[in-house]
């Protein structure tokens, strides 16, 4: 596990079921591995329709991990525990 | 835009669908009018064909020509390597993009930065191209390439039915889009895009026959409109595409009866005391060193000297040779290059393909407006294609002058100069006039003939005559000892 903070952006657009499923299941991982040491932004791309060039998002919903570097970006609903984790680096590979 | 509409009556109502016009160089004309309005067109083709430049300049021209500011989603340039490109073509994409007529977003997709888990949209697509198009009021819209998102995304059945989604879409805005799409082996496209778009595809193709490159265009379909089913040749030229369009060649031309002076006194005696007549096509065929150059040269001449334009395609000598030549025998050209009456365009055959020679020719002739052509020599552009092409393209090139009622004069190095009557790839049929030089040996002297072997409408002289290059130009003599006149 990474000492260094997490940030994190998760980027929607509207209220949808899939977006809301993703933000559960995001601080469900985020509580059980990284405890105190997270930030999560929610960004919604129908009232910020600007915003989604920076980090370059397509799809919806996308996770991207701004700290630490370097970025990393998860699309789905995060309903997979595992791949998530690994996306984040919380823990590695096999 | 005004020839265009005067040769095929693009104005005319057509009841069948709106169309937006492209604002292309002949892609109007073979469309019949442009584009399908508030459909997707797909555009496809091989690497290098030119996709991404037809779609910016719709872009460019919509938003110049007629007031339809664009959007342009790029997946595999970047805004300012788009800026640059297509600088060299004389669009500036960034003064286009301050006055709000353009917006290039450059969408970055890279697989290995991103992980899939569980399900996802493509609704941040959706975002940024409406947020886009909100924000100039975009009536146009290109996705260049959008089988971009095949490589950055693996789930392949979410993302067919995103992109399901993503037309019905673009339609329901009403806006006219261009997709881009790499050709695949099997299918039009490398995804099969043509499932999806289905109104117009229009397929590029980039092709070297003989060490020589060809730009083609073809319009695969077109729903609810008749189209050009041909390949049409285009090119990329200083001011974007032009596309030839053989569609306006309609063995339609209105013939006149007015005569041009050849700019040799006795050649004209010989041809009915008058000359060729206007819009005709005349042939001037004979082997090396007969004086053909010199004849065209003289032709010009005449021309200029009453205050018409005159061109010169010239596929062997550059314009200072041909002017230093010509004025050794008393035909001043430069006079009339600056007097801008007189323009010669001067290239090697091999320089490129016939039919990029053809749009070239093509193109000056609509920017100069000449009303006499003279191609010299005829011979060596057939050499730039295969034979049998080149005949048809040459009988394009010749229909075409001859719609706009130019006079043309082709030279023509006939190799076997013995039996010449059989000119080179059949071009004597699309001619009206051909006359025929060559060199006899007499002793141990060389002398010019000159003959009329035909002359569609008008009496003319049968017999042949000696013909001379003098300081002061070109002369027809009797052949001394035969003083009958055979007309």
């Amino acid at each position: 596990m990474k000492k260094a903070a997490y940030r994190l952006k998760l980027y929607v657009a509207g209220t949808t079921p899939k977006s809301l499923e993703a933000f559960a299941n995001l601080k469900k991982i985020c509580e059980e591995y990284l405890k105190g040491q997270y930030s999560i932004e929610v960004i919604d791309l129908i009232k910020n329709p600007k915003l989604a060039k920076g980090d370059q998002i397509i799809a919806i919903p996308t996770l991207v991990r701004h700290l630490p570097e370097p970025i990393k970006k998860i699309i789905g609903d995060l309903s997979n525990k595992e791949k998530v984790l690994v996306g984040l680096n919380i823990i590695n590979k096999g | 835009m005004a020839k265009s509409k005067s040769v095929l009556g693009v104005g005319r109502v057509m009841p069948e669908l709106p169309k937006v016009m492209t604002g292309i160089q002949g892609l109007d004309e073979i469309t019949f009018g442009g584009l399908p309005k508030g459909r997707p067109t797909l555009v496809c083709g091989g690497p290098g064909c030119g996709k991404t430049l037809l779609a910016m300049e719709f872009l460019c021209r919509g938003a110049l020509q007629y007031n339809e500011p664009g959007v342009f989603i790029a997946f595999e340039e970047k805004e300012k390597d788009l800026e640059e490109n297509f600088a060299s073509l004389g669009f500036d994409l960034k003064s286009l993009v301050k006055h709000k007529k353009l917006v290039i977003d450059y969408v970055y997709i890279e697989r290995s930065e991103i992980e899939e888990t569980g399900e996802y949209d493509l609704e941040g697509l959706f975002v940024r191209l409406a947020a886009a198009i909100d924000s100039i009021g975009a009536k146009r819209v290109v996705l260049d390439t959008i089988e971009a998102l095949f490589s950055g995304f693996s789930n392949e059945s979410i993302l067919r039915a995103e992109l399901r989604r993503l037309f019905r879409w673009l339609k329901d805005k009403g806006v006219t889009a261009v997709i881009t799409g790499e050709k695949g082996e099997s299918l039009l496209t490398k995804h099969g895009l043509e499932e999806y778009v289905a109104d117009c595809v229009i397929l590029l193709d980039h092709r070297t026959v003989n060490q020589i490159a060809t730009r083609r265009l073809k319009i695969i379909k077109y729903r609810g409109s008749k189209h050009g089913t041909n390949e049409f040749p285009f090119l990329i030229g200083e001011t974007g595409i032009s596309v030839f369009p053989m569609t306006s060649l309609l063995l339609s031309s209105t013939v006149s009866s007015r005569r041009i002076s050849s700019g040799i006194k006795s050649l004209d005696e010989m041809l009915g005391n008058k000359g060729y007549y206007r819009g005709s096509t005349i042939l001037v065929s004979g082997s090396a060193g007969s004086g053909k150059t010199s004849f065209g040269a003289k032709f010009v001449d005449a021309v200029c000297e009453t205050g018409e334009r005159a061109l010169y395609l010239a596929f062997e000598e550059p314009e200072d040779q041909l002017s230093r030549n010509m004025k050794s025998i008393g035909i001043d050209l430069k006079k009339w290059i600056d007097k801008g009456l007189l323009k010669i365009n001067a290239n090697r055959a091999t320089l490129c393909g016939l039919e990029m020679h053809l749009v070239m020719a093509h193109n000056a002739v609509r920017d100069f407006k000449p009303s006499v052509v003279v191609i010299d020599p005829i011979t060596t552009l057939i050499g730039a294609g295969m034979a049998d092409e080149a005949k048809a393209m040459m009988a394009r090139l010749l229909d075409y002058l001859r719609n706009e009622g130019i006079t043309v004069l082709a030279t023509d190095l006939s190799l076997g100069s013995t039996h010449g009557d059989s000119a080179e790839i059949g071009i004597s049929s699309l001619c009206d006039t051909w006359i025929r030089l060559s060199m006899e040996t007499q002793g141990y002297r060389r002398m010019r003939r000159l003959s009329i072997i035909k002359s569609r409408g008008m009496k003319h002289a049968h017999d042949t005559k000696d013909f001379m290059i003098t300081d002061n130009g070109l002369e027809m003599k009797d052949i001394p000892g035969r003083k009958e006149d055979l007309r």
